[in-house]
């Protein structure tokens, strides 16, 4: 079985300053994987060249065949209009995009995908509600349903959550064991350490540099913790080039 | 009531020209307005409409009142703006409002100049106001194959816009087709502005376009009522803007977006949706 995913010595970043430094290593097909690391440790960063909304500095992202656009994502911060004037139903269609594309029409079997992942997240009854009555954690349900309807083979959240409470987090946790058991790879950020020992098999441990990377238990020592606490946030204005050999992109 | 409200039009020809041009206009103009200010661009129009006035004047130079030469001169100049406006917004930091207001800006100066240069004492009344009562049939024509380009089109780009627009994270990550459906969607406010100012001049043009859509704001929830309701204001505020002018005299277009006016004054006290009434004198809350 090829890796879902594969870093090739990748280096992604802004304005030439590296926020993910140097990543090695793969992401194996239905893998269960927490990243973690202190804010600013490049994790939504490394998300963002998954998915191809970040071109990177150096190196390759390999995605197993997959085109960017087949790897689903729920950003951190969505930018969502929630001003706008459209249904939950309507929102969470918007993951059958890869069946329908452009133009295709929404037949009778995907509305009944549609209720059924709306279903999934415990939201029905809230079809027809405009997203701006949404609570945050009901657009989170809903943002989940339109995973689900995605049908993503890689899917990767960024703290899915943060700022929801216990229930939602439990329920919509139960929605990522389910896509770890259809053997799907997901990639999760997170800052709940104890959460990630419970939960995730594998762990990545960002600071830009890749602290750690494998069991969770191995990697998530006191050790590596302090090590990633320690290095520096904020760009070094001053920094040299890096000279460290770089593999062709 | 016959007198007043059909025989205006059934005796008059040129009554008659005037409200199928305004139909039709309207039918275009109310889906493209409502998509504009969803998409938070409800004073692009007029950025646009002063873009394509240059190119219209050009146009009204080299060959005077020809409407091909106005026409082909306004789609160009207001195509060259978006599609510049479009390349800076998605390439660099400059933002598409700042974009769009450095490109009409230069657009319109040129005309300007151009204008001045020539050194001709011309009238420009007829592009900056347009005359719905002299409509000819290649200019009816027109406008009635752009409003039949507009909604053909809009159709086809209306997913990836409505996308982009509630959610642009989301339509990148699942598509490219965002940039090229935005592109298309200034392309038919240019031709819908273009069909304006033939209508009803390039300063009113905008007129048509984002009065209803704000009407449409008021009554609807979703979007596609929203289009509906804006697409009928527009073309009840053509029919009664017309009888307004034929029957008081004043002049044809400005009498069209004053009646608008008035249908959003009242949908701005009385609206279903956040109608200012509502919010002065509130239903009792429910229970659950």
């Amino acid at each position: 079985m090829p890796a879902a995913l594969e870093f090739c010595d990748v280096t992604l970043g802004y304005d030439r300053h590296p926020a993910v430094h140097h990543l090695e290593g793969k992401v194996e097909t239905g893998a269960l994987i927490a990243v973690v690391g202190p804010n600013g440790a490049g994790k939504s960063t490394l998300f963002k060249g998954i998915v191809g909304t970040l071109k990177p500095f150096a190196g390759r992202i390999e995605r197993g065949g997959l085109a960017p656009q087949e790897i689903a994502y729920l950003p951190q911060a969505a930018e969502i209009d929630r001003s706008f004037p459209i249904s939950v139903y309507d929102m969470v269609a918007m993951g059958l995009w890869r069946r329908t594309g452009l133009f295709g029409g929404v037949g009778r079997s995907a509305c009944g995908a549609i209720e059924q992942a709306i279903a999934a997240v415990g939201l029905t009854g809230f079809e027809g509600r405009a997203i701006a009555t949404l609570s945050g954690g009901q657009m989170q349900r809903m943002l989940f349903a339109r995973l689900l309807l995605q049908d993503a083979r890689v899917i990767v959240l960024d703290e899915p959550f943060n700022a929801v409470d216990a229930k939602t987090s439990a329920d919509l946790f139960d929605l990522v064991r389910r896509w770890h058991g259809e053997r799907r790879t997901v990639l999760t950020a997170l800052h709940d350490i104890e959460f990630v020992r419970t939960h995730f098999p594998e762990t990545l441990l960002l600071a830009r540099e890749p602290v750690a990377w494998g069991p969770t238990a191995t990697v998530l020592t006191a050790e590596n913790l302090l090590t990633a606490r320690r290095m520096c946030e904020a760009f070094d204005e001053q920094a040299a080039e890096c000279v460290e050999p770089q593999t062709a992109a | 009531m016959y007198e007043f409200l059909i025989a205006p039009f059934s005796e008059f020809e040129f009554m008659r020209r005037a409200l199928a041009g305004t139909l039709a206009l309207a039918l275009g103009a109310g889906p493209i307005g409502v998509v504009l200010m969803l998409r938070r661009m409800s004073l692009v129009g007029d950025a646009m409409a002063h873009a394509i006035l240059p190119g219209a004047a050009i146009g009204f130079l080299l060959s005077g009142l020809s409407l091909f030469a106005m026409t082909a001169g306004g789609l160009i100049a207001g195509f060259v703006v978006a599609l510049l406006t479009g390349l800076v917004a998605r390439n660099t930091e400059l933002k598409e409002d700042a974009a769009l207001a450095t490109f009409y800006l230069l657009s319109l100066a040129l005309g300007v100049t151009i204008v001045s240069l020539k050194g001709t004492n011309i009238d420009l009344l007829h592009v900056l106001f347009g005359n719905v009562l002299a409509l000819d049939n290649q200019t009816l024509l027109l406008i009635a194959a752009n409003a039949t380009i507009t909604l053909i089109v809009l159709a086809l780009i209306y997913r990836p816009l409505i996308v982009e627009c509630v959610d642009p994270g989301f339509m990148r990550s699942v598509s490219r087709a965002g940039g090229a459906a935005h592109f298309a969607f200034l392309v038919l406010v240019v031709i819908n502005l273009v069909s304006g100012f033939h209508a009803l001049g390039t300063l009113l043009a905008v007129g048509i376009m984002m009065l209803p859509a704000a009407i449409g704001r008021f009554w609807a929830r979703d979007a596609t009522a929203m289009i509906a309701i804006a697409t009928a204001s527009g073309v009840f505020a053509g029919y009664a803007g017309l009888l307004l002018s034929f029957h008081t005299g004043v002049a044809s277009g400005p009498a069209i977006i004053l009646t608008a006016g008035a249908l959003y004054v009242f949908s701005l006290l009385f609206g279903r949706v956040g109608g200012l009434a509502r919010q002065v004198f509130p239903e009792r809350h429910l229970e659950a």
